[in-house]
């Protein structure tokens, strides 16, 4: 009796638990179950680097990241950009007397304007941005200063700002929409831009200032307040920002698609840019439907409503226009670093063949000893 | 321990007192005096660490004060109090969760302690009180009570033996569970209390307790009516030690003495104290450097933060003015709590979930241990046990072996092999033919018959059958009717004859073991010890006769003559003296021209690690019997100098012997011992052997094990070496040591410690044997200095030794070797395994402790680290699994600290973009979520799974152990690379990120990213790099591996989509939102994504393909090897058969 029940614990380990021994099965044994993964016994892939494996992929690499590399080069430098800084810090700047008389309370905008000329036409859509430097938009204390709710067009936010937004969450008692400070500095310069043609002729350059902001900010993360459209309404009992000339539901009082939360100017700004030295979109224009190039080469007249201040953090403010290609704006590193990093791969792959072909001759000549 | 040191406390006022008195059975003796009961402790045993009532606030204390517990408890308090960038939900729910889940494991192992203690306190025992038996726990004997125990019962405290069933006031008892002796002892009763227990009126008066377990001193005063009280002295043989078996004798009384945690087995206990690895130590020491990297970083930026500040409008440009509480904030306040800050936006380089995730690996790890079958043991169908999981990769980092011998190497079961009689030898065939080696014209005995002369061969099975003290178990009725049941049964009784014969080894009781192998060696020839009765030892022999013997003298074995006499007197009348002793004490002693017929076959069966004995006879003349039992009788009655007397009588007599033949006997080696103990060899690891048994069978069994060799010289340093001259022992101490270090270390060529032992047969191998008595003179020197110089000495010469044998060793005396060499130079890791109780304090006191599921109870299996069922699980258990855990969880640690740095770096960096105002690069879900989620599995995984070398491999290759010898993969230099490894990918990739940040335009419709996007783009590399990193390292990649590591970037990838994807209604702000699915959008983003990740692993893979040379040749040679694994295993067994067979010059002396 005892033996038949031995046995079949004997067997029990080797069919590894399969089978059911109906009477034996009581027996509790603890012996262990001899299963794969308990014995750590899993089929494995025991992959191993050798010279073989990776050599044509050095070369692959190569292959891939030089011609890559390349066409990131001449896309890039194919992009037209145009920049000009109208901050005013020399006299000699047509911004100059702006920027140094600037002050928060004068009523009537100081306007300035400043010509330049382009060499080339920039075909295709072109796009204007406004550029930043030494504003430091990523600041903890800025970047946290916002209420999204409140963005997001809630009720309770709209008369409750939320704490992140001190100091700039009440005015007067009143609170602030939008609150915080990144609304509170709301870039708010005009630019316009004139083409002078070859005779003296103005030209408005016609700017689109939609499409500018994320699709989904602008339809789903930013939403005005209350169902009607009367955003004064809605408004009433919130105050502007302090720094602002106009209240929020004023920005675009013609286009109701474009004005309070939803203004896309409002929009790109809050998004708030990564390094101290940034550029937001601010236009678009659209290229011409005949075969003219959207901004023919020539001079042009920058018009600026200057209102926006820089110079008390020592920043500075310019205008860019830049046509985009598929990877974006005018950006060499890419193409430089796919060059690079793809001859670097072919070379270590020449060095590796010839190592590889030296030391494999060695070793079977060290073999055949054996 | 608390309880200890209470106890320590209470009883400090009578410990200062030299010695305690005892009332047995608390009766107050001199009527004059007041009978106050003295105050001891009671028979509690504890060592359970926490009460109900003290688990909470101790175990958080305890946990807290690890450093890293109490570092993520600073982090979490700044959190709260300090303005921080990150929530104290991010540290505080994981550390909430950790101290949460130990707190939960040590509770309930310390509830496992509670139920084992409690078996033992609550183990019924009979008190005998006013006459009375009482049933009491165990726990509630006092001392001064009169405790009752019966056969096979353990003695529940210290008892001084007052009354035995036996008639001649003896018990016998066995210390197999204390210091692994197995055989049975002799206990005596203290005289004159024999009578009445009842009536009893005595004091004892006896020393404080000590963990000495040969050492008592006492005496005891007997009241008897009105007399004067009678004093008999105790000593040693009058004690019986809590733990100890009492074997075949009924039924005994004792008076406790020591009681509980004074008993000399508690006091032998060594409190278990945890227990760190070397790993952690490491981690401790990586930990030590990451936190100085962070606190500078963190002054770094808060230097720089103000010095950046105070350039005008930088501070408080218009658009980004402070609250009303920030301005009024003291600046140095605020420099400090901007310090704060800061260290708790890096302080992700330090995670806790690093240290859960090597809890959880070393926990869930040791299930493979468990799980593993070959550790099962078919014979008690149990399988490893693992009672510890901290301790996983020491298994891997072992230098030096500490083993018992007693049932670790031996299974403690000495059998006949064979012998050789006048010249000739004679083997008793094994098992199959057991049953008929009884008959007198069957099987070996034919070959006798065909050899030497009968005479010789009838001489010399008497000669085994009377020269020994072997007694005859009285089997009780049971016992009959048991072994009558059985079939197999070989009933050598022909005529009628009323003893029963003795097959079974409880036969016999002996002193020790190889006397009874003896006993039945002649009875499988057909000669058969019937018992002793009254100074006449019966022999039953071939032809079914009874013989009778009068037993005339024993001259008792003692290790200096190493040989024993008895002398007999047959029916005849003529008087005998049988001789049998080591081979050395015997030779010199009889006549030349018969040594050499035997030598040959002497040597021959001791290099084959056989315990051999030489028998040899004299014939005694009445005249000379005369004188003899005269001088015999003298010398027994001298008062002084009775030793000496006896031995010169002895010596005297046991000369001009005629020899008859040797014997070999085999302590069977437990199974794949040898094997075992080469290829641990092999690993570079030293091989100790400490055992309380004799020196002679110790050294046999090490020659067994191989661990000596017949080539290795051995250095001695035991109590008959350093009685050899007339100087004292200190000098000759001293002497000799000096001179084995001039000969082991001195003249020692250089070679590189332990490589390569057995092969080098022209390198001098040594060995070293000391005993207990000896070490404590090395130990215990009288002045201060030399002990000192002496331990260094010893150590010095330890460690050039291959082996190390040390014998006659007191359980403590072991754990003190342990001690000794755990705190030499360099802190090797050492490993103790041992099966008795006598091994507990060994076990605990060394870096892992092994139990082996033996027959001698289950105090080793439970103090020990992990139990295996037998010695030669040892070696899978070291090579195999020791091994691939240390890789593991060395990789996980380096990784883990890599993976942080390279993860925060960027963050810091980006401290000097964004005006070090401690600005977040990645949100917080990402922070909170990257070692928890992102990176947490294919590490865990890795470190489970991984087997960079397969483990028949490892198994196979003793010296790959080597590799990771000495924390190979946690010193500095892997660490560094690391680090650096770290920095690299960290700069790499922010700067990378960076650059295309330049011009932030990175989308065809012209629009710009943020700074969320920023971080989302370097966090995606990071995610995609550091998981990469780990599959590049990968070297086994089983389904798991797989389903994780592509299972944990797909969910990071599905997780930023979902993340952004919607508006959380409890956040306040809405980072991410789409920002991962933008960044999709941008071709540059995936470029720049794709490039930064070659880049990075670019290093890794050259490395991986430079270091190729040892990689694939490593693995063609394993493909060459394991087809060959054939041809290689028999090989290295073949080397010892050559070497037995060819053995002509011996130099062993057994």
């Amino acid at each position: 009796m005892m033996a038949s029940s031995y046995n079949a614990k004997e067997e029990d380990g080797h069919i590894s638990g399969t089978s059911n021994h109906g009477g034996a099965g009581t027996v509790k044994t603890r012996k262990p179950d001899n299963t794969a993964f308990k014995q750590q016994r899993l089929p494995a892939w025991q992959p191993i680097l050798t010279a073989g494996t990776v050599l044509p992929a050095f070369f692959v690499i190569g292959l891939i990241f030089i011609p890559i590399g390349i066409g990131l080069y001449v896309t890039s430098n194919n992009i037209k950009e145009f920049e000009i800084d109208y901050t005013g810090v020399e006299t000699s700047n047509p911004c100059y007397n702006c920027a140094k008389n600037f002050s928060w309370n004068s009523t009537t905008p100081c306007n300035c304007s400043m010509s330049f000329t382009l060499e080339q036409p920039f075909e295709s859509n072109v796009y204007m941005y406004y550029g930043l430097s030494n504003f430091y938009q990523n600041h903890r204390r800025y970047v946290k200063s916002r209420d999204d709710s409140q963005l997001n067009g809630d009720q309770s936010s709209l008369t409750n700002p939320s704490k992140e937004c001190e100091p700039y969450r009440t005015s007067e008692g009143l609170p602030i929409a939008p609150c915080g400070a990144i609304a509170n500095s709301l870039f708010n310069d005009t630019l316009e831009l004139y083409h002078i043609d070859s005779n003296g002729t103005r030209t408005l350059v016609h700017l689109v200032k939609k499409g500018i902001a994320w699709w989904t900010d602008k339809h789903v993360k930013f939403r005005n307040p209350g169902v009607n459209s009367n955003l004064t309404a809605i408004f009433q009992g919130t105050a502007k920002p302090v720094n602002w000339r106009k209240p929020v539901y004023e920005l675009e009082p013609l286009d109701s698609e474009n004005n309070g939360f939803i203004n896309e100017d409002f929009i790109v700004w809050m998004r708030t840019a990564a390094l101290p030295t940034f550029r937001k979109l601010y236009r678009i224009i659209h290229k011409k439907p005949n075969t003219t190039p959207t901004l023919p080469s020539g001079k042009y007249v920058l018009e600026v409503t200057y209102n926006y201040p820089v110079l008390s953090f020592d920043g500075r403010k310019r205008m860019i226009l830049s046509t985009i290609s598929w990877m974006g704006g005018k950006n060499p590193f890419l193409g430089i670093a796919y060059i690079t990093v793809g001859s670097i791969c072919f070379f270590l792959g020449v060095v590796l063949l010839i190592i590889h072909h030296k030391y494999d001759t060695r070793s079977n000549s060290a073999d055949i000893p054996n | 321990m608390l309880r200890r040191g209470l106890n320590r406390l209470l009883g400090g006022d009578e410990r200062r007192v030299h010695s305690r008195t005892i009332y047995i059975g608390h009766r107050s003796c001199a009527a004059d005096e007041a009978f106050i009961p003295p105050k001891f402790c009671d028979n509690r045993i504890v060592s359970s660490k926490y009460t109900v009532w003290n688990f909470l606030p101790k175990n958080l204390f305890e946990q807290f004060r690890r450093i890293a517990n109490f570092y993520f408890l600073i982090i979490f308090l700044v959190q709260v109090i300090v303005d921080t960038p990150t929530s104290p939900v991010t540290s505080g729910l994981p550390l909430f969760f950790v101290i949460t889940v130990t707190a939960i494991k040590q509770g309930y192992e310390d509830w496992l302690r509670h139920k084992a203690d409690n078996e033992v306190n609550k183990y019924p025992v009979k008190v005998l009180e006013d006459g009375r038996r009482i049933r009491k726990e165990s726990e509630k004997i006092k001392v001064g009570d009169v405790v009752e125990v019966v056969e096979d019962e353990t003695f529940p405290c210290d008892l001084i033996l007052l009354q035995s069933s036996r008639d001649d006031g003896t018990c016998f008892v066995t210390t197999a569970s204390l210091d692994g002796e197995s055989n049975h002892k002799t206990h005596y009763t203290v005289p004159d209390t024999e009578r009445d227990l009842e009536s009893l009126n005595a004091t004892i008066e006896c020393e404080q307790p000590q963990p000495d377990l040969y050492k008592f001193v006492g005496r005891v005063h007997i009241y008897k009516n009105s007399h004067e009280p009678s004093v008999r002295s105790l000593g040693p043989e009058n004690l019986l030690l809590k733990g100890a078996t009492l074997k075949n004798t009924q039924r005994i009384c004792g008076v406790a003495v020591y009681t509980g945690m004074e008993t000399k087995m508690a006091l032998n206990y060594q409190g278990k104290s945890q227990k760190r690895s070397v790993v952690e130590k490491s981690i401790n020491a990586f930990l030590l450097v990451y936190l100085f990297i962070l606190v500078s970083k963190a002054f770094v930026c808060t230097t720089l933060k103000y010095v950046w500040q105070n350039k005008p409008g930088q501070d408080e440009p218009w658009y980004n003015e402070k609250t009303q509480r920030e301005k009024d904030t003291n600046l140095y306040l605020k420099m400090f709590t901007d310090f704060l800050s800061f260290m708790v936006l890096f302080n992700f380089i330090i995670p806790v979930s690093m240290y859960v995730t090597v809890e959880m690996q070393k926990f869930l790890g040791s299930f493979f241990i468990t799980w593993d079958k070959d550790f099962f043991d078919p014979e008690i169908q149990e399988g490893a046990l693992v009672n510890t999981s901290d301790l996983n990769e020491e298994l891997g980092q072992v230098d030096y072996v500490f083993t018992d011998k007693t049932g670790t190497l031996t299974q403690n079961n000495m059998e006949f092999i064979e012998c050789c009689i006048d010249g000739f030898q004679y083997k008793y065939r094994d098992a199959s033919s057991e049953l008929d080696g009884f008959c007198v014209t069957d099987g070996p005995v034919n070959k006798l018959q065909q050899k030497a002369g009968r005479d010789k061969e009838e001489l010399f099975l008497r000669a085994l059958c009377l020269c020994h003290t072997v007694q005859v178990k009285e089997s009780t009725e049971q016992d009959q009717v048991q072994r009558d049941g059985t079939p197999d049964q070989v009933d050598g009784s022909g005529d009628g004859e009323v003893f029963h014969i003795p097959q079974v080894e409880k036969g016999f009781i002996a002193s020790s073991p190889d006397e009874i192998a003896l006993v039945k060696g002649a009875m499988r020839y057909g000669f058969t010890f019937l018992g002793l009765e009254s100074k006449t030892m019966k022999i039953l022999n071939r032809n079914k006769d009874v013989e009778m013997y009068e037993l005339l003298h024993v001259l008792n074995f003692d290790p200096v003559r190493r040989r024993m006499s008895v002398i007999v007197r047959s029916r005849s009348g003529d008087t005998l003296l049988f001789c049998k002793g080591a081979d050395s004490s015997i030779f010199p002693r009889v006549r030349q021209d018969e040594v050499e017929r035997i030598r040959m076959h002497v040597e021959r069966s001791a290099t084959e690690g056989y315990r051999t004995l030489c028998v040899a006879y004299k014939h005694l003349s009445p005249e000379e019997f005369a004188h003899v039992d005269a001088g015999l009788k003298e010398a027994r009655l001298a008062l002084q100098d009775r030793e000496e007397k006896l031995i010169g009588v002895y010596n005297q007599v046991e000369t001009g012997m005629n020899l008859i033949g040797a014997t070999a006997v085999e302590d069977r080696l437990q199974e794949e011992a040898a094997e075992t103990m080469e290829a641990l060899q092999g690993a570079g690891m030293k091989v100790w052997v400490l055992t309380g048994d004799k020196m002679e069978t110790a050294k046999s069994t090490c020659y067994a094990c191989r661990l000596f060799q017949r080539n290795t010289e051995l250095l001695e340093l035991t109590l008959r070496t350093l009685e050899d001259g007339v100087r004292t022992r200190e000098e000759r101490l001293h002497e000799l040591l000096l001179e084995y270090h001039k000969k082991a270390v001195q003249d020692a060529p250089a070679v590189k410690a332990g490589v390569t032992r057995s092969w080098s047969a022209a390198n001098h191998d040594y060995g070293f044997i000391i005993d207990g008595a000896s070490l404590s003179m090395v130990l215990n020197s009288s002045s201060e200095s030399n002990s000192n110089r002496y331990e260094s000495l010893f150590l010095q010469i330890c460690q050039n030794c291959t082996a190390v044998l040390c014998c006659r060793m007191a359980p403590l005396q072991k754990a003190q070797i342990v001690k000794m060499v755990k705190n030499s130079k360099g802190s090797p890791i050492t490993l103790s395994i041992g099966d008795g109780a006598n091994d507990v304090s060994m076990i605990l006191e060394a870096h892992v402790g092994i139990g082996i599921k033996g027959k001698e109870g289950r105090q080793a299996v439970r103090n020990s680290d992990y139990a295996i069922p037998k010695l030669k699980h040892l070696k899978k258990l070291l090579l195999a699994h020791g091994h691939l855990y240390y890789v593991r969880i060395a990789h996980l640690v380096q990784y883990f600290f890599y993976k942080n740095l390279c993860f925060i770096l960027p963050q810091f960096l980006y401290q000097f973009f964004c005006g070090y105002s401690q600005q977040p690069l990645y949100d917080a879900a990402y922070l909170t979520m990257y070692n928890i989620c992102f990176t947490s599995m294919p590490i865990l995984a890795y470190s489970l799974f991984e087997q960079h070398i397969c483990i028949e491999f490892l198994m196979d290759n003793a010296t790959l152990y080597r590799e990771i010898a000495k924390n190979a993969m946690l010193r500095w230099g892997p660490f560094l690379y690391w680090t650096l490894l770290g920095v690299f990918h960290g700069l790499l990739f922010f700067f990378g990120v960076r650059c295309l940040f330049s011009n932030p335009a990175l989308q065809d419709n012209g629009q710009v990213f943020g700074n969320w996007s920023y971080g989302t783009i370097v966090f995606t590399v990071l995610v995609f790099t550091v998981t990469l990193k780990l599959a590049l390292d990968t070297r086994h990649w089983t389904w798991i591996n797989h389903f994780v590591i592509w299972g944990s970037l797909a969910f990071y990838v599905f997780f930023s989509f979902f993340w952004g994807g919607i508006i959380w209604p409890f956040l306040r702000q809405q980072r991410l939102y789409f920002v991962f699915a933008n960044m999709l959008s941008s071709v540059s983003a995936w470029l720049v994504i794709i490039l930064l990740i070659l880049v990075s692993l670019l290093p890794e893979i050259l490395l991986g393909v430079l270091r190729k040379p040892r990689g694939p040749h490593a693995r063609q040679k394993k493909r060459v090897q394991s087809s060959a694994g054939g041809l290689q295993s028999p090989r290295s067994s073949a080397r010892p058969l050559l070497m037995r067979t060819f053995s002509d010059e011996s130099n062993t002396v057994i």
